[in-house]
């Protein structure tokens, strides 16, 4: 077994390390949501011409591989880039831009899903007492909020554990950017498997944390 | 009598069907009006036009002498003076005193008015001890007591009502009755869907039959019940129109 003093990392910057963690993917998926969820309701409660082409684009960003969600934020903002000028290359918000792309579309989508299910008759109810457009909308999200909340905690599930975007974007940079993932890969090229596994198990503990708060709320929510 | 409803020879289908074909009806202030006719007659189509839920393929509907439609957000003040229960209501998720203050919040009633008034809708209806239950433990003759409190607690200029009081008790039944009564004596208007001829007959000032999506007969309530003029009107208050 480690002594504290043999440990790769030091518990001071493993500590600083999972909170960047969290702060890279609970941003992400914050401003995600913000974002995604109102596009969802719209997307799910209106109807349109291409409406059917919206969606499968929707459900096709859900398997966007991070990789490439990285690198198109790496060509934005690398010096010969259009946002080259911002320097931004290698920082916690390059890494929270790139989760951006792949939040968005996994609540966009549940939301669409979830809203387009409550039933007509509620969302009627709401327009025969007087409700208008952006009240029925806000209406149909509470009566999904089941849905919405599974849409957020996927979302924030596939930004804590996604390792190729924050990798490229961020640089895995020491007191920097560094954040579980990308120290889990880097603990396993250096040879420290145990080291990295234990990593791996803060993770899943963190997460398993955060799903634990989140479906109290989804269950806690109005019947 | 001044008319707060207008339907203009309003035509509505859908796709092939023409389940309203050329309706004209006023509905005065004040006045309570029948529409009564075989299931698949239109009724709930006519209301809800009235209610500015769907919008006619053809003719206007005109609210207190304006023409109105359905579309986004236009008319919503119009909209707004309006409610309407649905034939089958359904509760929004929370609790009965949410779903009984629901319309007033929408439109910015503040909280302590909007419970005091949701409070004293709930009573007339006998549900005042239940405000804070999940609305969806109700029972199905609760929850349509919950929708009529839900509606008239909006003090509406119109009142449109689809079999309201379907499959209630004879109790529910004359509580519910009673609540129209009131909101007339108050000053409202109500447009009301029923298959129950003797709720139609206690009820209505005027009613309207319709029949393959036509204005078939439209009188006063009496004269239409102990005389009425067409030969369906008779079939339809004999129980022997076949349809």
């Amino acid at each position: 077994m480690m002594r504290v003093a043999e440990l790769p990392i030091p518990p001071d910057e493993l500590v600083e390390i999972t909170l960047r963690s969290l702060l890279v993917s609970g941003v992400a998926t914050v401003i995600g949501s913000a974002i995604a969820i109102p596009l969802g309701s719209l997307l799910g409660l209106t109807r349109f011409r291409g409406q059917r082409i919206a969606r499968t684009i929707l459900f096709t960003f859900y398997g966007f591989p991070p990789v490439v969600a990285g690198l198109i934020i790496f060509f934005l903002l690398s010096s010969k880039g259009p946002f080259g000028a911002y320097d931004a290359l290698f920082t916690v918000e390059a890494m929270i831009m790139a989760e951006l792309i792949l939040v968005m579309p996994l609540v966009a989508g549940i939301t669409m899903s979830s809203v387009a299910e409550v039933d007509q008759s509620i969302l009627d109810t709401a327009r025969a007492l007087g409700a208008s457009k952006r009240q029925v909308r806000a209406t149909a999200l509470r009566e999904a909020r089941s849905g919405v909340m599974t849409g957020i905690m996927v979302a924030f599930g596939g930004a804590v554990s996604e390792v190729g975007a924050a990798m490229l974007v961020g640089g895995n940079i020491q007191y920097s950017t560094r954040v579980l993932t990308t120290a889990v890969v880097q603990e396993t090229r250096l040879g420290n498997f145990e080291y990295a596994a234990a990593l791996g198990g803060i993770l899943l503990v963190i997460t398993f944390g955060i799903y634990f708060v989140l479906g109290y709320f989804q269950e806690k929510g109005p019947r | 009598m001044t008319a707060l409803l207008s339907l203009e020879n309003v035509v509505r289908r859908f796709g092939e069907v023409e389940a309203l074909r050329g309706i004209s009806l006023d509905v005065g202030k004040g006045e309570i009006v029948g529409l009564l006719g075989p299931s698949g007659s239109g009724k709930t189509t006519l209301l809800r036009l009235a209610g500015l839920l769907d919008t006619p393929s053809g003719g206007r509907v005109l609210f207190d002498g304006k023409p109105v439609a359905a579309k986004g957000d236009r008319d919503i003040l119009s909209r707004r003076r309006i409610a309407m229960i649905l034939q089958k209501p359904v509760v929004f998720r929370g609790s009965v005193m949410r779903n009984a203050t629901y319309g007033l919040r929408i439109r910015r009633v503040n909280e302590d008015e909007a419970r005091d008034r949701a409070l004293k809708a709930l009573r007339k209806v006998g549900l005042g001890e239940l405000g804070k239950r999940a609305a969806s433990t109700l029972s199905g003759g609760e929850v349509q007591r919950l929708a009529f409190a839900r509606a008239a607690v909006l003090r509406p200029d119109l009142l449109l009502l689809d079999e309201f009081t379907a499959n209630l008790d004879p109790a529910n039944i004359t509580m519910l009755e009673n609540g129209v009564r009131r909101f007339r004596e108050g000053g409202g208007t109500v447009l009301m869907v029923t298959h129950n001829l003797a709720q139609g007959k206690r009820l209505a000032d005027r009613v309207c039959l319709l029949l393959g999506g036509k204005l078939v007969e439209a009188g006063p309530s009496g004269k239409f019940f102990d005389a009425p003029e067409t030969k369906e009107a008779r079939d339809f208050l004999n129980g022997t129109m076949v349809w």
